[in-house]
């Protein structure tokens, strides 16, 4: 049998607050193929960002183990973690851009940890905002950026070292729908381009719809359901995914207010 | 010139003669150096420690709560005793160290041992107010702990420390002002050995002025300088 790229599994998660559990991941287990977009759905509190976060390790497991490529992230020391951590890039709802730096120096900051040439982070600083869009901003600020150009930085930032994998927390959930749409086209692009392969954590089933090859719904820490959008879309077997699809299909329905009196 | 004989404006007439700026002059280069020394210790210490509490602290990049507990708890003993106390405390500390009690470097080791706790927690304050995304960013990326405690954490929150030094600066020369009636010299000793002791007001007037020229100057340039990054990153 073909392995799989990443693989997430038996993945479990408790956090403790005043001493009482609070158990966030509850076996998690997780196959994405290489060169796909995988999109994570589940109301807030679900447990998608843990999930995430603990695939790079941000946040530690109790237990379970990650895989990525050849590498069993969640055995890593500490200084092969942050090695491994340069080939997974990561996207933020809040962007997390360093407002010290230049938009090019933000995109430079992964190339000096991996001790890149100064010439060729010059010229892979020129290479990413092309690919985002942005030359003209190079010297700007993030200060001078709206919401939309700063998430292209902050893409640009996490592909620098060309990672294999991209994950993204909620990326397009402070964007304004048109900017969302030219968010999710550039991920698009970068994925066909480049082979990336992208898990995608959002709670807008648009968002999975228009982007992501295969996905899971999640729930109370659980993935209920995996499969290919449309067979999901199509065909829901969990209460949670139906939940979600109906309220996807109201949004959509052509159903006018009536005028006020 | 005494209030008790002349007149309020005569004596602030006065002030500005030559004769008093003689006497004011000598002191202001004694404060100044005695500013100087103690505020880069202050600086260098401060940020020390204040970098310390924050990576030890429990949300912080390397916990440890033996060594943040500890630390902390000796901060706020200083922190909790006024200034005169802790000039009387570090007397013999000073002798120790410099050989006499008295004197410019003696007062720079008490003025050192106030301001450092006070500024290590300014430090501290400034740190914690960082976006935890920003350093969570950097760690997905693969950074360090120290590479993000000096290229991110620093840098960020530079307009913060420099407001937090600034304030440090400003409390660091009102107290070389007390510590001038321990024997220190410069302006606190003129203000306290001719202007309280021989009802010499036309020197204290002065002092007062200096004394107001000083803080001003220090913090409009603290401010300045702490716009200027900020509009520098479009943040204001
Ligand atoms: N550091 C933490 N300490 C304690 N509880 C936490 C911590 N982080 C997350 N939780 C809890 O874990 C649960 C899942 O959080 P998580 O952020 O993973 O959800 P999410 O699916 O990403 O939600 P959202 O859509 O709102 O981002 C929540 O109930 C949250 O309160
Ligand atoms: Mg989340």
């Amino acid at each position: 049998m073909q392995e799989k790229f990443i693989e997430v599994k038996q993945l479990y998660k408790t956090f403790w607050n005043k001493k009482q559990a609070v158990g966030v991941l509850k076996g998690i287990d997780l196959e994405v193929e290489k060169g796909e977009i995988f999109g994570i759905v589940g109301f807030s509190g679900a447990g998608k960002s843990t999930l995430v976060r603990c695939i790079n390790r941000l946040e530690e497991p109790d237990s379970g183990t990650v895989r990525i490529g050849d590498s069993l992230i969640s055995s890593l020391g500490k200084n092969e973690l942050n090695e491994q951590r340069r080939k997974i890039g990561m996207i933020f709802q809040q962007f997390n851009l360093f407002d010290s730096m230049t938009v090019a120096q933000n995109i430079a900051y992964p190339l000096k940890l991996t001790k890149t040439p100064k010439e060729e982070t010059e010229a892979r600083v020129d290479e990413m905002l092309e690919l985002v869009g942005l030359r003209e901003k190079k010297n700007a600020y993030p200060g001078e950026l709206s919401g939309g150009q700063k998430q292209r930085v902050g893409i640009a930032r996490a592909l620098a070292n060309r990672p294999d994998v991209l994950l993204s927390d909620e990326a397009t959930s402070a964007l304004d729908p048109q900017t969302t749409l030219s968010v999710l086209d550039l991920l698009k692009e970068i994925n066909k381009k480049l082979g990336l392969t992208i898990i995608l954590i959002t709670h807008e089933l648009e968002v999975i719809k228009y982007a992501c090859h295969r996905m899971a719904v999640m729930e109370s820490g659980k993935l209920l359901e995996q499969g290919t959008v449309k067979d999901i879309f199509e065909s829901p077997k969990c209460e949670t995914a139906r939940n979600f699809i109906s309220v996807y299909d109201r949004f959509r329905s052509d159903h006018w207010q009536e005028e006020t009196e | 010139m005494s209030l008790y004989k002349y007149s309020f404006w005569e004596v602030l007439k006065h002030c500005f003669s030559a004769e008093v700026w003689e006497r004011v002059l000598p002191a202001i280069g004694e404060t100044m150096y005695m500013v100087a020394i103690s505020s880069v210790f202050v600086l260098i210490f401060g940020i020390l420690l204040g970098l310390v509490l924050v990576l030890t602290s429990k949300e912080g990049l390397m916990p440890c709560k033996p060594v943040n507990t500890v630390l902390g708890a000796v901060i706020n003993c200083f922190r909790s005793l006024p200034q005169v106390i802790i000039i009387i405390v570090m007397l013999p500390v000073a002798r120790a160290l410099v050989g006499k009690s008295y004197g410019s470097n003696a007062c720079i080791i008490s003025l050192v041992a106030s301001c450092v706790p006070l500024f290590a927690r300014l430090v501290e304050s400034s740190l914690l107010e960082l976006d935890k995304g920003k350093i969570e960013a950097a760690k997905a990326m693969g950074s360090g702990n120290l590479r993000i405690l000096f290229t991110i954490m620093v840098p960020e929150t530079l307009p913060s420390l420099i407001r937090a030094f600034t304030n440090a600066v400003v409390i660091v020369i009102s107290m070389t002002a007390l510590a001038g009636s321990f024997g220190a010299g410069g302006i606190g000793y003129i203000a306290v050995t001719y202007g309280y002791t021989r009802y010499q007001h036309d020197l204290l007037f002065a002092t007062i002025l200096v004394l107001i020229v000083i803080v001003q100057a220090v913090q409009i340039v603290g401010d300045t300088i702490s716009k200027l990054i900020l509009k520098k990153r479009h943040l204001i």
